[in-house]
């Protein structure tokens, strides 16, 4: 069975932002990049089924310019098999990301496709349940177990007030919530080695895709700060101050 | 006049807040609202939605697959129905967020999620990067399909239609079973405190904590009839269930009074609870960012205070 794990660049998660002062966009000018921590959760995935004997090969897939061949490589250094760069330097949004992927799933014919349920940039969670409904597929979203069986995978998803548990007949779309795994820690001499390992590079307006971005972007803004309150110094003051000045009690 | 198509969430009795915040939402695009309403017997649901202030028309859509929809199904069935309408709309739900871009990608148009205000001419404000920042999007598509922030909304008033008129109710022809799924199984964190999402008051808790998670903010939680919440580190470290993690990537509250006790202030926690009307911290550490956000702050040990708090409020 064969796995294609979409990884993404992103702005590293520990890093606080900034709005460019034209509010044209947020400034990443210089800042630390990272894979996106929801696809790397979603590579560990991929590697513990081959590990286990369940998988054969794990594919990373990663779109944008040369730049994201970095978040590749940290796929690679992880175990991933190979790897393929679909380069762009266009604006990219998940319709035309999931477009994208369509045309390589095609090609690759994988059985099982593991998806970062978000993208911690854009927050817009929708690549993997899009790509699912362009190939026809089933999809498992908020996936916080996985296990594969008899021609399903058998998900447990992340749902409010509780856990739901679904089987998907493969080929199918899961997407990693953060309690799926624990990625592993890179070690150096992977990095090393995974500097060996074929990155397959092919421009992805050569795939005949319309990937062009239907949301025009206006503007960006801060957010409205919330002004810090007071300090008290006892539960009775508090209790007093939810009661008469808040009104909350 | 566009034709507005919001799809419904419920209890098997009554809509969910944040489908009647969705059909609040729903009335920024100046059309008629209906309601589609899922399930595999939804006589009760849409007798109670049909009471909704702001609902034209209630579509029941009933079959056995539908008694736990899954994203598959329920796409489906929308798109049997989509050609009707201009705008498709839910509330950024588990359930929405699962269904609707299916929907958007196979009707070809891209999807505003999390959407947090709608202005004129199929232009959205969201937030990126955890709530950091806020983008403002213009739609190019025909169609609009997107998912909107309940919180940000006020919830359509329940048996209130305007001048006690009731929407009429329809039924809409259901698709069969796609098969590419099936359900399996659910486990419902029971209780009897309200949802995270819908509660007045939160009561949540941090790492620090420990395992007297329960023992500690349980009694005060049930003292103001509110909900459990917990940060992301406490649920990782096993003191909380999953499902009461607030912030960014787990639940995105607003209540009147939220309450965080031994919360540090991460900023993917606080872009989750930054529209509660009132906040409360109680922490240890002065200089914890959870103060800079917080109404009022309480600098004190919490296995001491909080105790002393659920006393002090009788």
């Amino acid at each position: 069975m064969k796995i294609l794990v979409p990884v993404k660049r992103v702005v590293d998660h520990h890093v606080t932002i900034s709005v460019k002062p034209d509010g044209s966009d947020v400034d990443i000018a210089g800042v630390k990049m990272a894979i996106n921590p929801f696809d790397e959760i979603a590579v560990e995935e991929a590697l513990r089924l081959k590990e286990s004997g369940q998988a054969t090969e794990v594919v990373a897939i990663s779109i944008g310019t040369a730049a994201s061949q970095d978040v590749l490589r940290h796929a690679l250094a992880m175990g991933a098999d190979r790897a393929i760069l679909l380069e762009t330097d266009a604006e990219l949004q998940p319709l035309g990301v999931a477009k994208l992927l369509k045309a390589i799933a095609d090609r690759e014919t994988p059985q099982l496709l593991i998806v970062g349920k978000q993208a911690i940039d854009g927050d817009a969670g929708q690549v993997g349940q899009m790509l699912a409904a362009l190939l026809g597929i089933g999809q498992a979203t908020f996936a916080s177990t996985l296990k594969i069986a008899d021609g399903e995978v058998e998900v447990a998803r992340e749902v409010e007030g509780g856990i739901e548990t679904v089987a998907i007949k493969l080929p199918a779309v899961v997407t990693a919530d953060l309690r799926l795994n624990e990625p592993r820690f890179v070690k150096l001499p992977n990095l090393m080695m995974a500097k060996k390992k074929p990155i397959e590079t092919i421009a992805a307006a050569d795939l005949g895709v319309d990937f062009t971005p239907r949301l025009k972007r206006l503007s960006v803004a801060e957010p409205q700060a919330r002004a810090a309150g007071v300090k008290l110094n006892s539960v009775e003051e508090l209790v007093a101050k939810l009661k008469n000045e808040a009104g909350v009690l | 006049m566009s034709k507005i198509l919001v799809l419904a969430e419920h209890d098997g009795h009554q809509l969910k807040i944040a489908s009647r915040q969705a059909v609040t939402a729903a009335q920024a695009f100046n059309g008629g609202v209906d309601l589609l309403v899922v399930g595999a017997d939804t006589a009760a649901v849409a007798a109670s939605a049909a009471q909704v202030a702001g609902v034209a028309r209630v579509l029941r859509a009933d079959a056995a697959h539908l008694a736990h929809p899954l994203a598959e199904d329920v796409a489906a069935l929308v798109l049997s129905i989509a050609g009707e309408y201009d705008v498709i709309l839910a509330g950024h739900s588990h359930f929405s967020k699962n269904v609707l871009p299916r929907v958007a990608a196979l009707l070809d148009v891209a999807m505003p999620s999390d959407v947090i205000e709608i202005q004129a001419n199929n232009t959205y404000v969201r937030p990126i990067y955890a709530g950091n920042a806020l983008l403002t999007i213009q739609s190019q598509d025909p169609k609009q399909v997107l998912t909107v922030r309940g919180t940000r909304f006020k919830a359509a008033v329940a048996g209130a239609n305007v001048s006690g008129a009731v929407a009429e109710i329809a039924t809409v022809a259901v698709p069969a079973a796609t098969g590419a799924a099936r359900w399996v199984s659910e486990e419902k964190n029971v209780g009897d405190r309200p949802e995270l999402g819908e509660a007045p008051v939160v009561v949540s808790g941090g790492r620090s904590l420990g395992e007297r998670f329960e023992e500690v903010l349980g009694p005060l939680a049930d003292k103001l009839h509110g909900a459990l919440g917990a940060t992301r580190a406490a649920v990782d470290a096993g003191f909380a269930p999953n499902d009461l993690q607030v912030g960014q990537t787990g639940t995105i509250v607003a209540p009147d009074l939220y309450i965080a006790v031994g919360v540090s202030g991460a900023a993917q926690h606080l872009a989750g609870i930054k529209d509660s009307k009132v906040i409360v911290a109680i922490n240890h550490d002065p200089d914890a960012p959870i103060f800079n956000v917080a109404d009022y702050g309480l600098v004190a040990d919490l296995f001491e205070t909080i105790p002393a708090l659920v006393k002090a409020l009788g």
